[in-house]
């Protein structure tokens, strides 16, 4: 770590110096809480979070492959899932990763009203699929402790049926806001865009589950 | 530079003043910081007297000091409080949430309220845990592994409170990995450049993103396993179609990497230390870098290495064995870096320097067995036996704890403003070394001769060494009390830190000791090279130390 050109006694920009910077408390993370003037790390501290819950799922499909490979299904046919459903529910939830999306471009210019019910809409595309999970849950041949294949399927769309929910919960919120004007704005949009990211990482990650669970 | 003496600054009512502050929801990264490191020394005394009764039911071949049950619920709180609540909590969150703002010059880390969140999930974490001995049937009796079948054989209330604790307490490890990564990446001072960071920080991006990858696996699983037990699911039920060897893949996904979470910390606490007390750079820094990052990537390819003898296949024992023997490179590389640091350098054999140095000592020990471990053919050997005790005591302890204590002395004056007793420091480490060897030494011999973990009882054969074994495990429990009497007394009577009484040339030493609310008074300072020591003692220039005119100091 020398990068001083020899011979020169007390260079220019000292490795340890106190220049001030031109604004009084620069970029640097002024008691992080005030959104004034410091770099703003929430949307990539979320994505951080998303890699981390996405490891999650990594774990499970991982454990449900293996699962596939080793311990083979019962011979019964009981255990064919019937796809209809399933498929139309992928439908609705790449539908409303659209819809989302122009909520979020509404409101960037301006169009508060459409933006609130773009959000709606997705909303109700969310709770069609929830919708649809349970009739397809009720309509199952087996229960949860049935056998390996029974648990895991359950396990797994359940927990991402959660994340669902809660999805749906956070879009609420944010509509709520918007519609109360001051916290979600054309100006500050931070509570859309990430409820935004990670409605498109549920989707995402429904898209590989419908693919290892239903097709393969 | 100007330094902030602490008398001309009254944060008034930014936070709670004086004791009270350690215990409230303080969004302060130091008062978090600490708040992590005492409450992990609380849990680290509770494992130490967990090792106690151990060590002293080991004194003797038969079961007579506790029961069996007890035994083994001892030894899986011992283990679990050890790695859950001592050793990730330490040298992750105490030092990096004090360290790391300061290293990047920023005034707090990027998300505080989640800092102070992801703390105060360990207080209640490990009292449930603690907790779970006293319920019906008692704590969890299947080590800190908790394999099924056996972890769903043994009394269940005992295993779900294991399972929910350990849930807490990696939620909290998220938590923190995700604060230091948007920290180190993100806020960041102007006109600091990656390559310019101190080498903890890299260290704790590496451990982050390790703990961002593999904790939620662990997470995962434990929720499967929880389900196997509450609602008679089989995913790791033999009797019921589940597969065990899943579980196996699944834990050593997490559990691997977390050696690195336990350790990678520990390489960058070291890194600091030892420049500073040798006056020297620290040498190969660019390497130490790329070592880092390569056994971040390494580390998550090489779980199956615990896994020799569990039905893997020839192709997955090859692949392993050849990738665990790769993280010796790198691993090696960092080893030199600290000898060629140390070489030629001007030592101060003081605490600090004492504890780094022991911990070079018996980590390479511990580096070597590890590699043989890595074999195949002497894994399926020694597997589940005392040689795989000594062998991650060596790097657990005499690494990581070794690093932990040469931290505390080293920067204590930084957390108090006042310096630490000497001579307390260099008997506490004699009677630490000497401990820790006499304790670990002789069961490498133990498992090499076929003596298993994990059981209560042995052949008797086995008994002279067992007791020195439990000797050295007495002279380590009497080696806490002078570094207890020191920490105690010299906060109240040690002498005077200063601001800087290494001379060091890294943040956080240029400001007060300890340091006020926001760091520092005025602008934060860009420190650019962080390790240029070299020129002779007392002649350092803080406001001109840089680059090759230090490195070549006297000498030019
Ligand atoms: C970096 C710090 C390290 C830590 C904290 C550590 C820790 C551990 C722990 C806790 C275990 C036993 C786990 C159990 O069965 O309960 C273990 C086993 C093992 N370690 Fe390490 N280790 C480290 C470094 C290494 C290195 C560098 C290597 C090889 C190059 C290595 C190779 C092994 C192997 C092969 C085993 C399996 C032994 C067996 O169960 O038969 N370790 N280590
Ligand atoms: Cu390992």
């Amino acid at each position: 770590m020398t990068s001083l050109a020899p011979g020169s006694p007390n260079p220019a920009g000292a490795a340890v110096s106190a220049q001030p910077t031109s604004q009084a408390h620069g970029t640097s993370a002024h008691a992080a809480d005030d959104h004034g003037g410091h770099v703003d790390a929430r949307l990539f501290g979320l994505a951080t979070f998303l890699v981390a819950d996405g490891m999650t799922f990594a774990g499970f499909f991982a454990a449900y492959l293996t699962f596939r490979a080793v311990n083979p299904l019962p011979a019964d046919s009981s255990y064919e899932l019937e796809l209809i459903l399933p498929t139309i529910n992928t439908a609705l939830l790449v539908i409303s990763s659209f819809t989302f999306h122009r909520a979020g471009s509404n409101l960037r210019s301006g169009n508060q009203s459409a933006c609130r019910s773009w959000l709606l809409g997705t909303v109700a595309l969310g709770v069609a699929f929830l919708a649809g999970q349970m009739v397809e849950y009720f309509n199952l041949p087996f229960g949860l402790t049935d056998n390996l294949f029974a648990s895991t399927f359950y396990a797994l769309t359940g927990f991402h049926g959660l994340h669902v929910t809660l999805g749906v919960i956070c879009i609420l919120i944010v509509w709520w806001q918007a519609r109360q004007g001051g916290r979600i704005s054309q100006h500050d949009h931070f509570g859309l865009e990430a409820a935004e990211l990670y409605w498109h990482f549920v989707d995402g990650i429904w898209v590989v589950l419908y693919g290892i669970l239903y097709l393969l | 530079m100007t330094v902030a003496s602490p008398t001309d600054f009254e944060p008034q009512g930014l936070q709670p003043q004086g004791w009270l502050k350690y215990f409230s929801f303080s969004l302060d990264h130091k008062v978090i910081g600490l708040q992590y490191l005492v409450t992990g020394f609380i849990f680290y005394f509770i494992g130490g007297a967990l090792a106690g009764v151990i060590r002293t039911e080991l004194a003797s071949p038969i079961s007579d000091f506790v029961s069996r049950e007890t035994y083994n619920e001892v030894l899986t709180l011992h283990g679990t409080v050890m790695i859950f609540l001592w050793i990730v909590p330490v040298v992750n969150g105490a030092f990096g949430n004090y360290l790391i703002p300061f290293y990047v010059g920023a005034r707090d880390m990027a998300f505080p309220r989640l800092n102070a969140v992801a703390f105060w999930l360990i207080p209640p974490a490990g009292i449930l845990l603690i907790a779970s001995y006293f319920v019906a049937g008692g704590a969890a009796q299947s080590g800190w592994t908790a394999y099924p079948p056996l972890s769903l054989s043994t009394p269940a209330i005992g295993q779900v409170i294991w399972i929910l604790s350990v849930l807490l307490l990696g939620g909290s490890s998220i938590f923190g990995g995700i604060n230091f990564i948007a920290t180190i990446l993100k806020l960041r001072r102007p006109g600091l450049k990656l390559m310019q960071l101190p080498m903890y920080c890299w260290a704790m991006l590496g451990t982050s993103i390790l703990v961002v990858l593999s904790t939620p696996v662990l997470a995962g699983t434990l929720i499967l396993l929880s389900f196997d037990i509450i609602a008679h699911t089989g995913f790791f039920n033999p009797a019921l179609g589940g597969n065990v060897v899943v579980y196996q893949h699944l834990f050593w996904f997490y559990s691997h990497p977390a050696v690195y979470i336990m350790v990678l910390p520990a390489f960058g606490l070291v890194s600091e230390i030892l420049p500073i007390h040798a006056r020297k750079p620290l040498f190969g820094y660019t390497t130490m870098v790329y070592s880092i990052l390569a056994i971040v990537v390494l580390g998550l390819i090489v779980w199956a290495h615990h896994m020799f003898t569990s039905g893997t296949p020839p192709w997955m024992r090859l692949f392993f064995t050849i990738a665990t023997s790769f993280i010796a490179v790198p691993t090696g590389i960092k080893f030199f870096n600290w000898l060629a640091t140390l070489w030629g350098g001007k030592l101060a054999l003081n605490s600090a320097m004492l504890f780094s140095c022991g911990f070079i000592i018996n980590f390479v020990f511990g580096g070597i067995t590890g590699v043989a471990l890595a074999q195949v053919p002497f894994d399926i050997h020694v597997h589940d036996t005392y040689f795989v005790v000594a062998h991650f005591h060596y790097i657990v302890y005499g690494g990581t704890v070794f690093v932990i204590f040469a931290s505390v002395y080293h920067w204590y004056p930084k957390f108090t403003g006042r310096m630490l007793n000497e001579d307390l420091g260099r008997l506490h480490f004699l009677l630490t070394f000497i401990g820790f060897n006499l304790c670990f030494t002789p069961q490498h011999w133990l498992g090499l001769n076929g003596m298993p973990r994990r059981v209560a009882e042995y052949d008797p054969s086995f008994t002279t060494l067992n007791q020195v074994s439990s000797v050295g495990a007495l002279l380590m429990a009497i080696s806490t009390l002078p570094f207890l009497i020191n920490v105690i007394w010299s906060a109240y009577a040690g002498e005077i830190a200063g601001d800087n009484p290494w001379n060091a040339l890294t943040p956080e030493w240029l400001t007060a000791s300890p340091p006020p609310v926001e760091n520092w008074l005025g602008e934060a300072p860009l420190v650019t090279h962080p390790y240029d020591y070299g020129i002779p003692e007392g002649k350092i220039d803080l406001r001109v130390a840089s680059g090759a005119d230090l490195w070549f100091g006297g000498k030019r």
